[in-house]
């Protein structure tokens, strides 16, 4: 299972003076159990380019397909592979409109055509993968609910399509430290119980350098670099800059570190497991 | 002279929620605020930070204690408007704050409310667009622009009814880093250039650490309050509240606790360089 994007070019009011090139050539594959992340600055394409995974738009010249699938042809397969792509935009919450957070969760599979029992199995199978406990919450107004409640109802939603491919367009924007935390942690386990590949579009570099097994970053329309995180971190500063990119908070101070002199794990993730190097180092010059 | 921008005293402010209940998201905050400091304001969400912020230009008001802009009280009817006018609000959406189809016409906006005279609004909004370096975009059309320079746009608008203090709930929120970046610049430059006290309301920890002071806020009680140094070198307790601490400090404050010999509340990377070179340089 795969989405694969073919030479797809796009092109915003085509014909007008605000004729603009936001994707150019881009050509790339995205496999079954993938984390991939996908970093650029505001306006480098990042955001057209998600849109056309799932069929929201379709490309100006070449194809994307999922699973073999061509998303711009009109048929049946066509239609119904879109819902194996799954889209969280930012802000999802904007877009919570029922009464209650079951109804609102099960919009999705009542347009699927769920007979009502899948349905209500889909709703509290969704609530319980965000970590929603069902007899508290499914009665409420989503409207009364706490911003990063309301995100997890609106994720639910999307994930109640069982998609096969999540796309999460900046999952904690406007959310506090715990927040954040919370929301990736919860996406790191359901990433890991393989149910989906993700996508996730962040400019929190700390967080896609934890959780991506593969980095793509857009500029000018095009994927300029697409490997390891930490491989792009470490080894292509230059083309991050010209992207307008950042790179973890983490490895930026190891790096000045690097410059003064000291022996620093660079590829460290993780600020403990930096503190852990550091310590043994100095333990070592103790003993000798 | 006044020398105190906010005077805070003992505010308590309740919400009035469905069916008779009551929610307190002020408890008792007792703070004061020195002109041309810049303050930053760090919580979960839910805290009640922003519920103080709105306090602080009276577009909320206590419901018990009292509040004075520069010696003047929110309680006071007749002081509304001048405490508006000296404290200027910037809020996250960018899209939410802009209400003009020309750039230096949403500047205009505010000070032509003042009834303030044609030529001198002229003068204003040229002065503000300067100071946030968006002169070059006056006759752009708003949608135009991107994230970062429409706040600086929203600022500029706040700039041209000449407050004395900035209040921004969350300015880069909805912005990439660059746009981040752009917007703290512009924030540092007004207080350091011109004095401009700043209350900065934010969850990125690396625009804390730039301010000169900064307060906690959890579940509507004030309970820290100091210099950054101050206040991150409380890792545990700040972590276990849901908030984070920047790199440096967590770093220095591991490696203390597991025994090197450093000090704990490194603010910078150069301050963590100095404590580390002499224990680990190479040889």
């Amino acid at each position: 299972m795969s989405i694969v994007v073919e030479k797809v070019s796009y092109i915003y009011g085509g014909g007008t003076p605000y004729e603009k090139k936001a994707l150019d050539q881009v050509s790339l594959e995205i496999h079954e159990g993938e984390f991939v992340g996908i970093i650029g600055h505001t306006g480098s394409g990042k955001s057209t380019l998600i849109q056309h995974l799932n069929g929201l738009l379709h490309p100006t010249s070449g194809t994307v397909s999922v699973n073999g699938v061509d998303l711009a042809e009109k048929s049946t397969e066509a239609s119904a592979i879109r819902h194996k792509v799954g889209m969280v935009f930012q802000y999802p919450e904007h877009q919570l409109f029922e009464e209650t957070v079951a109804k609102d969760i099960a919009f999705g599979p009542n347009n699927l055509h769920c007979l009502p029992d899948e349905t209500e199995r889909r709703v509290r199978e969704a609530m319980k993968f965000v970590g929603l406990d069902y007899d508290t919450f499914a009665e409420r107004s989503p409207f009364r609910l706490s911003g990063g409640q309301m995100r997890r109802v609106a994720i639910a939603g999307v994930i109640a399509l069982h998609p096969d491919f999540l796309i999460l367009d900046e999952p904690s924007a406007g959310l506090d430290p715990i927040g954040r935390r919370e929301i990736f942690s919860q996406i790191r386990q359901w990433y890991k119980t393989g149910r989906f590949s993700v996508i996730l579009v962040s400019h929190n570099m700390d967080d896609i350098a934890r959780l991506a097994t593969r980095l793509i970053v857009m500029n000018c329309g095009r994927a300029v670099l697409d490997g390891s995180p930490m491989d792009i971190f470490l080894h292509h500063r230059d083309i991050l800059q010209q992207s307008g990119v950042d790179v973890p908070p983490l490895t930026k101070t190891l790096e000045y570190l690097q410059e003064r002199g000291i022996r620093v794990p660079l590829a460290a993730r993780e600020t403990e497991e930096a503190a852990q190097a550091l310590y043994d180092e100095w333990r070592t010059r103790g003993t000798c | 002279m006044e020398s105190l921008m906010f005077d805070i005293r003992h505010v308590s402010h309740t919400f009035e929620m469905e069916e008779g209940k009551e929610y307190e998201a002020l408890s008792d905050i007792s703070l004061t605020v020195k002109k041309g400091e810049f303050m930053a304001v760090i919580g979960t969400n839910g805290s009640g930070k922003s519920t103080l912020a709105r306090h602080m230009n009276a577009l909320l008001l206590p419901t018990r204690g009292d509040l004075l802009v520069e010696g003047m009280s929110v309680l006071k009817e007749e002081n509304m408007w001048n405490i508006r006018q000296k404290v200027g609000m910037v809020f996250q959406n960018p899209d939410n704050q802009i209400v003009a189809a020309v750039v230096e016409e949403d500047v205009a906006f505010g000070p032509e409310n003042l009834g303030v005279p044609p030529v001198q609004i002229r003068e204003r909004v040229d002065h503000a667009l300067e100071r946030v370096g968006m002169t070059a975009y006056r006759k752009h059309s708003p949608a135009m622009l991107s994230g970062g320079q429409k706040q600086r746009v929203a600022i500029a608008g706040v700039l041209a009814m000449h407050p004395d203090c900035i209040v921004l709930d969350e300015p880069t929120a909805m912005l990439d880093p660059a746009g981040r970046k752009e917007v703290m610049t512009t924030v540092h430059d007004l207080n350091h250039q011109e004095g401009m006290t700043v209350i900065l309301i934010t969850h990125f920890m690396e625009e804390a650490v730039t301010a000169d002071r900064i307060a906690v806020i959890q579940k509507g009680r004030l309970v820290m309050d100091g210099t950054p140094r101050e206040i991150f070198r409380h890792v545990s307790e700040l972590t276990d509240m849901g908030l984070d601490v920047p790199v440096p400090a967590d770093l220095s404050y591991r490696l203390g606790n597991k025994g090197i010999p450093v000090r704990r509340d490194c603010m910078t990377d150069q301050e963590l360089g100095d404590a580390l070179c002499p224990l680990l340089l190479k040889k």
